[in-house]
């Protein structure tokens, strides 16, 4: 142990290696509600070629190591399940490139959303990303490794459909480059007209390698961004509502939300949806389309639009929204997790009722967003509960909640979103067997000792 | 904040990390997290260990303890969390090191601190005979004065802090204000100490101050330091203290208001340091800025992090000092420094003893003696009328 510490010191630096307990016991756990498990080392490399020995110093000792973000995906993904290097990579936070022609920005593996989001609003205020409602300290690249979603979605799928190029380091140590990046300067595409091997990293969870450079797909910023409030008490009508207003193609994000408290929200379904435009006539004209759809239901008393008034507005335009965080402290317990499957949007009736079957039968304050995925052809649905850190008993029943709901989401045709390794397991245990042959082989061509984020994606 | 206050509550943090950010989120604001990189250095870091500590899952260790006084106090992450609780997150930090001091469990540097301000009144160590060698004969209060000038340690004894104070009496000499100091009788305001968690010194030393002020029958006080500012208006009252208490900018502005003191002064681009304790503890951000705007021919220009994203040079706590968070070019003096040469200005204006220090001495560190000058408010109040004299 004492040779791995003074060899990963001769690669980073001595400030950036620690195996103190104060960074074991901190990178052994995460938000969420998966059981903790330390590292013996923490690692900050500040290069791809310190990436790059870290790794092939841990393949030739059989170290695990673990990739980490801000670890905020609450399933415990970059829990280290068998010790060894948790390799945190916010160091690693330059914006490389922006090419605002090609409209692709180009960062390392720790570069954060909201450095991102600050950076482009300063140098390139017509171009932006798709920000998720995790908070700022998210990094570009987990979010894309969990195939995350943001304010772009509704519009342009997974935030890792915008991926446009990557640059790996393998489970051998070997630099490898995804994409036109892979045979030009360029960064515009991960994939066509080339096999896509994008697919062999993207929704790996740092199983197959560690990316130490992504580029990402930047779009429009238009001047206005505006917001627009249906609100219905049918959960029947959700996905024809959802539907309607991606038929017109004229929204931004749609997200439905739905939670108990305050009383006025109970029983009710909150379509919270966005419009951006150049100029004032493009907003009314979009708005006026998205009126026009959703016109029949006032008609028929079904639903009808809530005014928005400019108090409400800053929190709802926010990105981040620090409400997604805020939830945790609800019950001031500080905990939430959510099980998020993807699923079918005409899904969203039976998947509320159970959201809130599980939290009357576990005692648990719950809430859910649905955030709806390009023009509608999926939604996430977040089963939300709140649980507090100090109350071990509730901790276990929001943990049991969340573990039935994942069930539920796989017999109800969803496919759970940043699986815990439990979760994984019940996947795969579903998955077509060739399918499953198939991740089987790829993940032992690529990192061959198993030492990337074991325990992920593993079958047994 | 008792014990169990924070050991109550502590467990609320969710670790999202909007502590470590300004307001764009353009780059890190938490200067221990900033500096160390590793997550345990931010404040949702101390939090869950500290939580950790409490519930015996980790042993205290003199590294541990280090984590815990590496927070400045800035109050950044008090700015950012959004969490309900976002108010008390100080008060918890100070309520573990409460818990350290009172099982005699803190880091070296920090037990010197204490042991030094126990001895000899101050956290220099140095005789309290000397408390009043930077004075110059500078007159002793009256209780016909209007106003104490309470200079601090950093004012009494360190070079940079002194030239401060001698910049601010001669201003308000010039000006005619009415005022007089306690020399070798001024005592510790107590703000690191009420920070680093010795609150029974710190109760000491306001007791001590505020019966003192009573006695001398003062009944406004002008601050040099933003730190004694804080603690004197915002802790002492608890103690019976009953007097107006002002930081030096507040008065020198209102000096300028009341065309007491002409300014005047060759071309300058100045960018200016809104001190922690001056800023995010008491919202005082346009006084200062407003001193220096008044000087004729001054330009000043602000750094991309101002006002409440203003990022701390690193000296809060005692760190000053105790300079935890010193070596190499991450230290948050050291980033700060060359985020204020980027503006093109050629002086760096602070308001604080402890800036001045850790900005001096960051100067040297980047190589930019000659090309960027730090200096005070006062200092360049007192320049200004210099020059006009000639």
């Amino acid at each position: 142990m004492a040779d791995e510490h003074e060899a990963l010191v001769k690669i980073v630096g001595k400030n950036y290696v620690s195996n103190q307990k104060e960074e074991r016991y901190f990178y052994g756990r995460d938000p969420g509600l998966m059981p903790p498990h330390e590292p013996d080392y923490v690692v900050m490399p500040g290069t791809t070629e310190e990436v790059q020995a870290i790794v092939k110093l841990a393949n030739r000792e059989k170290v695990p190591v673990v990739p980490k973000g801000a670890g905020l995906a609450l399933t415990g993904l970059v829990i280290p399940l068998k010790g060894g290097i948790v390799m945190d990579m916010k160091r690693m936070d330059r914006i490389l490139e922006v090419n605002d022609k090609a409209g692709y920005v180009v960062v390392e593996g720790g570069t954060t959303h909201g450095a991102l989001k600050s950076y482009l609003q300063k140098h390139h205020p017509d171009l932006r990303h798709s920000i998720p409602d995790s908070p700022p300290i998210a990094t570009v690249v987990a979010n894309a490794v969990i195939h995350g979603q943001g304010r772009l979605t509704q519009q342009r799928g997974f935030n890792s459909d915008m991926v446009s190029g990557l640059e790996v380091v393998l489970g051998t140590g070997e630099i490898c480059r995804i994409g036109s990046c892979a045979l030009s300067s360029q960064w515009f595409s991960k994939g066509p007209p080339l096999p896509d091997l994008s697919g062999l990293f993207l929704g790996w969870f740092g199983s197959t390698g560690v990316i130490t450079k992504l580029g990402m797909k930047l779009y429009p910023c238009k001047k206005i961004r505006d917001v627009m409030l249906f609100l219905t008490d049918k959960a029947e009508l959700v996905s024809e509502v959802i539907r309607k207003l991606a038929h017109t193609e004229m929204v931004e994000d749609i997200v439905v939300t739905a939670q108990p408290i305050p009383l006025r929200f109970r029983g009710n379904f909150y379509i919270l949806f966005f419009i951006t435009g150049d100029s004032e006539e493009e907003i009314e004209f979009k708005k006026k389309m998205a009126w026009d759809a959703l016109m029949g239901y006032f008609e028929s008393r079904d639903g009808g639009f809530v005014s928005v008034t400019p108090d409400m507005k800053p929190s709802f335009l926010a990105m981040p929204s620090k409400d997604t965080a805020r939830f945790a402290d609800v019950s001031k317990g500080g905990g939430f997790e959510y099980s998020g499957p993807i699923a079918p949007i005409d899904k969203y009736p039976a998947y509320l009722k159970k959201l809130e079957e599980l939290a009357s039968k576990y005692k648990l304050f719950y809430s859910s967003a649905a955030r709806v995925i390009d023009g509608g052809h999926s939604m996430m649905f977040s089963f939300s509960y709140t649980f507090n850190r100090a109350n071990p008993d509730e901790m276990k029943r929001a943990k049991t909640a969340l573990d039935e709901a994942a069930e539920f989401a796989l017999e109800e045709d969803g496919v759970i979103w940043k699986p815990n390794v439990n979760e994984q397991q019940m996947i795969m245990e579903r998955m077509d067997p060739n399918t499953l042959k198939l991740m089987t082989s790829i993940k032992q061509l690529l990192d061959p000792n198993g030492i990337m984020n074991p325990g992920n994606w593993e079958a047994k | 904040m008792q014990q169990q206050d924070y050991a109550s509550q502590i467990h609320r943090c969710f670790r999202c990390g909007y502590c470590k950010f300004p307001t764009d989120y353009s780059s890190f604001n938490c200067p221990s997290y900033r500096r160390f990189r590793f997550d345990t250095y931010s404040t949702s870091g101390r939090l869950w260990l500290v939580y950790a500590w409490l519930k015996g899952e980790i042993e205290w260790s003199e590294r541990f303890a280090e984590v815990l006084y590496t927070c400045t106090t800035c109050k950044n992450c008090v700015e950012q969390c959004p969490m309900k609780f976002a108010p008390d997150i100080v008060d918890w930090i100070v309520g573990a090191r409460s818990d350290m001091v009172e099982k005699g469990r803190v880091p070296p540097r920090v037990a010197h601190f204490f042991d030094s301000v126990y001895g000899y009144g101050n956290p220099l160590k140095l005789l309290r005979s000397d408390r009043a060698a930077w004075a110059n004969g500078t007159k002793m209060y009256a209780p016909d004065d209007e106003y104490l000038l309470y200079v601090g340690c950093l004012g009494s004894y360190d070079e940079n802090g002194q030239k401060m104070a001698r910049s601010l009496v001669h201003v308000l000499k010039a000006a005619g204000v009415s005022f007089g100091i306690l020399g070798n009788d001024e005592e510790c305001c107590g703000n690191e100490i009420y920070m680093l968690g010795e609150m029974g010194l710190f109760r000491t030393l306001a007791e001590k101050n505020s019966q003192q002020f009573k006695e001398l029958g003062v009944k406004k006080i002008v601050a040099l330091s933003p730190h004694a500012y804080n603690t004197m208006k915002n802790n002492y009252p608890a103690f019976g203290a009953s007097f107006e208490v002002y930081h030096y900018t507040q008065l020198l502005y209102d000096l300028i208001k009341k065309n007491k003191i002409k300014l005047s002064q060759d071309k300058a681009k100045v960018t200016y340091q809104d001190p922690c304790f001056l800023g995010r503890y008491n919202n005082i951000y346009d006084e200062p800025r407003r001193v220096l705007q008044n000087i004729p021919g001054l330009e000043l220009v602000e750094m991309d992090r101002n006002k409440k994203d203003a990022f701390c040079c690193g000296g809060g706590s005692g760190n000053f000092i105790m300079d935890l968070l010193a070596g190499g070019e991450d230290s948050p003096a050291r980033v700060r420094i060359r985020e204020a040469y980027a503006t093109g200005a050629d002086t760096l204006a602070v308001a604080c003893p402890s800036c001045l220090t850790m900005f001096t001495d960051a100067v040297k560190a980047e190589d930019l003696d000659g090309k960027l000058a730090v200096k005070d408010v006062s200092q360049i109040v007192k320049e200004s009328l210099t020059a006009k004299k000639r």
